[in-house]
């Protein structure tokens, strides 16, 4: 139930992300989803790629700054009041969400976000509890 | 006005008997008081009654900051401490302080040697004087103070900090002389612009800026901004603190009360003396201090040395404006900033590699110190908070052991320079 996401380190000057970028295409690697929170010094880069340990040691051996983070892949219905449908379920049990981020999948009719919480475990209890779908590692690798 | 006409007028020749007949004297107390010269005396074979002119002082042994290290905190102290009434202390190279004493005679000393400087600067009675240097363990406020109070002025002891506060004061207290770190005198116009008041509808008719090194331009553009005239004075705590030497209105050099201080200009390399005129690191010996003399103290400071008679009527040679240093050490808002200060800091650190950088940026009117530090990729977990707090705790704790701000920035691992000797680890913003 728990995806792999990479996470690296930026520091804010032209051209690390494309490096980012050049680094896994030539390793063949394809990007499910990204995003980029920054301060005025650096970000980080989050992503989701079809095959995360070999993201990581390539970039690690790039010399960039890499970490991985457990993270969920939450389907949430793509119309309107989706999203807070699934954040009131996540509130209502007290899971605080450190971030989230989103992209729309072409495979399916709802949408796909994923979610950074404190406790995934608990959080993935109260999602299936509640009927709503938690992406599989291999489906989310897969798409 | 000339403050002691006896003293900062006299003749070469009586100068010189007076100086020798006080050199003398030191050579004598030190020996006797104070292990650390006694063995260095002991090591070149002098005696105190070997010193017969001025011309012996060639032969006496260099002090430099790393002597007051290994005698931290007492131990080149020259009088018992029943005799010792203040301690100041400034920021060493290794995180502890460089210690200094004073004994009532010594305070009385230093009040009337500021008063010179004071008065150089066309200060008196009828000024009111704001000092906004931090009132504490360095030497800058308390060391005005006093002299300022013998002339007479009326002291507003305002400290460091809180802009908006000084201005409020200088306004409505009448201010008429600021003291304070010459860059601070221009933040607090820029502050006071921005309030909305003109700096120049102010009373302030003069500034004596001192605590870190100035150029005549950033005189000119305080001078423009305030409609004052700005001038230097010299000092560090090792030799007394602010006093040592000072600026008059004729602008042409700080006069160094030598009947206090003997000045030397040496060649920091050979260590060999140099004549007036040429530039070279300053070396000072305390004539008449009781509580910590020092012996050839080695300041870093470059600068050059002037023995004519000024316009104003004063004999004392006159220093230029310092010109740079020996050593990497930074002076940031007035307090010295040794890069090995920072390392310490950083390699106390967990999650941090042990290499740096630090940007001195001079571009604000108030001088910036950024320090660039690697996180080890081991700690780094991919959460912004983790990574925020590490800055954080870089920041308090450099905060804590440099006395000022630091702007902290992570940067990517293995992208500060790794040398084997020793890496350039300074940089002026551009």
């Amino acid at each position: 139930m728990k995806v792999k996401q990479i996470s690296v380190f930026l520091e804010n000057k032209s051209g690390r992300l494309a490096e980012v970028t050049q680094i896994l295409g030539s390793n063949k690697i394809n990007i499910r989803a990204l995003s980029i929170a920054d301060t005025t010094d650096f970000g980080i880069l989050r992503l989701i790629v079809n095959d995360p340990d070999a993201a990581y040691s390539a970039l690690r051996e790039a010399g960039f700054m890499v970490s991985v983070t457990e993270v969920l892949a939450v389907e949430v219905p793509d119309s309107p009041g989706g999203l807070a449908g699934v954040l009131a379920t996540l509130g209502s049990q007290s899971i605080n969400i450190e971030y989230l981020y989103a992209f729309v999948t072409k495979a399916s009719a709802d949408a796909l976000v994923i979610f950074r919480v404190e406790d995934c475990d608990r959080a993935i209890e109260v999602l299936q509890a509640n009927r709503i779908n938690v992406l599989d590692e291999a489906e989310v690798y897969a798409l | 006005m000339i403050w002691d006409r006896e003293h900062e007028c006299m003749d070469r020749e009586s100068l010189e008997r007076l100086q020798l007949s006080r050199l003398q004297q030191l050579i004598k107390r030190v020996y006797h008081r104070v292990p650390h010269y006694r063995q260095a005396l002991d090591d070149r074979d002098i005696k105190p009654e070997d010193i017969k002119s001025l011309d012996d002082l060639k032969h006496l042994p260099f002090t430099g900051k790393e002597d007051l290290r290994r005698n931290y905190p007492y131990g080149l102290f020259a009088a018992p401490m029943a005799e010792v009434v203040r301690v100041h202390a400034s920021s060493g190279t290794t995180g502890k302080p460089t210690v200094v004493g004073y004994t009532q005679r010594d305070i009385a000393t230093w009040a009337e040697l500021i008063a010179r400087i004071v008065s150089q600067a066309g200060v008196t009675n009828a000024d009111v004087a704001q000092v906004c240097f931090s009132y504490g363990l360095f030497t800058g406020a308390f060391g005005l103070h006093y002299g300022l109070e013998r002339v007479g002025a009326t002291v507003v002891p305002a400290s460091a900090g809180n802009t908006a506060k000084q201005i409020m004061l200088m306004q409505d207290f009448g201010t008429t002389a600021l003291i304070s770190p010459p860059s601070y005198a221009l933040y607090l116009a820029e502050a006071a612009r921005e309030e909305g008041i003109d700096p120049r509808e102010l009373k302030l008719k003069v500034g004596l800026f001192g605590g870190e090194p100035w150029t005549e331009n950033m005189g000119h553009q305080i001078e423009s901004l305030w409609g004052i005239k700005a001038t230097d004075n010299y000092g560090l705590s090792e030799v007394i603190g602010p006093g040592v030497s000072g600026e008059c209105l004729e602008g042409a050099g700080l006069h160094i009360s030598e009947d206090h201080f003997l000045v030397e200009v040496i060649d920091p390399e050979t260590e060999e003396p140099l004549p007036y005129g040429e530039k070279g690191e300053l070396v000072f010996t305390t004539l008449t201090k009781e509580a910590f003399p020092v012996l050839r103290y080695r300041t870093r400071d470059l600068a050059i040395l002037n023995p004519e008679k000024c316009a104003c009527g004063r004999t004392s040679a006159r220093m230029c404006k310092v010109m740079g240093r020996t050593d990497d050490m930074l002076i940031i808002r007035g307090v010295n900033v040794f890069p090995s200060q920072i390392e310490s800091v950083l390699m106390s650190i967990r999650g941090i590699a042990p290499h740096y950088l630090l940007i001195v940026d001079t571009r604000g009117p108030l001088t910036q110190l950024e320090v660039q530090v690697e996180p080890d990729p081991s700690v780094f977990t991919g959460s912004f908070r983790d990574l925020e707090a590490l800055e954080d705790s870089v920041r308090r704790r450099l905060q804590s052991v440099l006395s000022i701000s630091a702007r902290v920035k992570l940067v990517e691992p293995k992208t500060l320079e790794r040398t084997a000797g020793k890496a350039q680890r300074i940089q002026s913003a551009k």
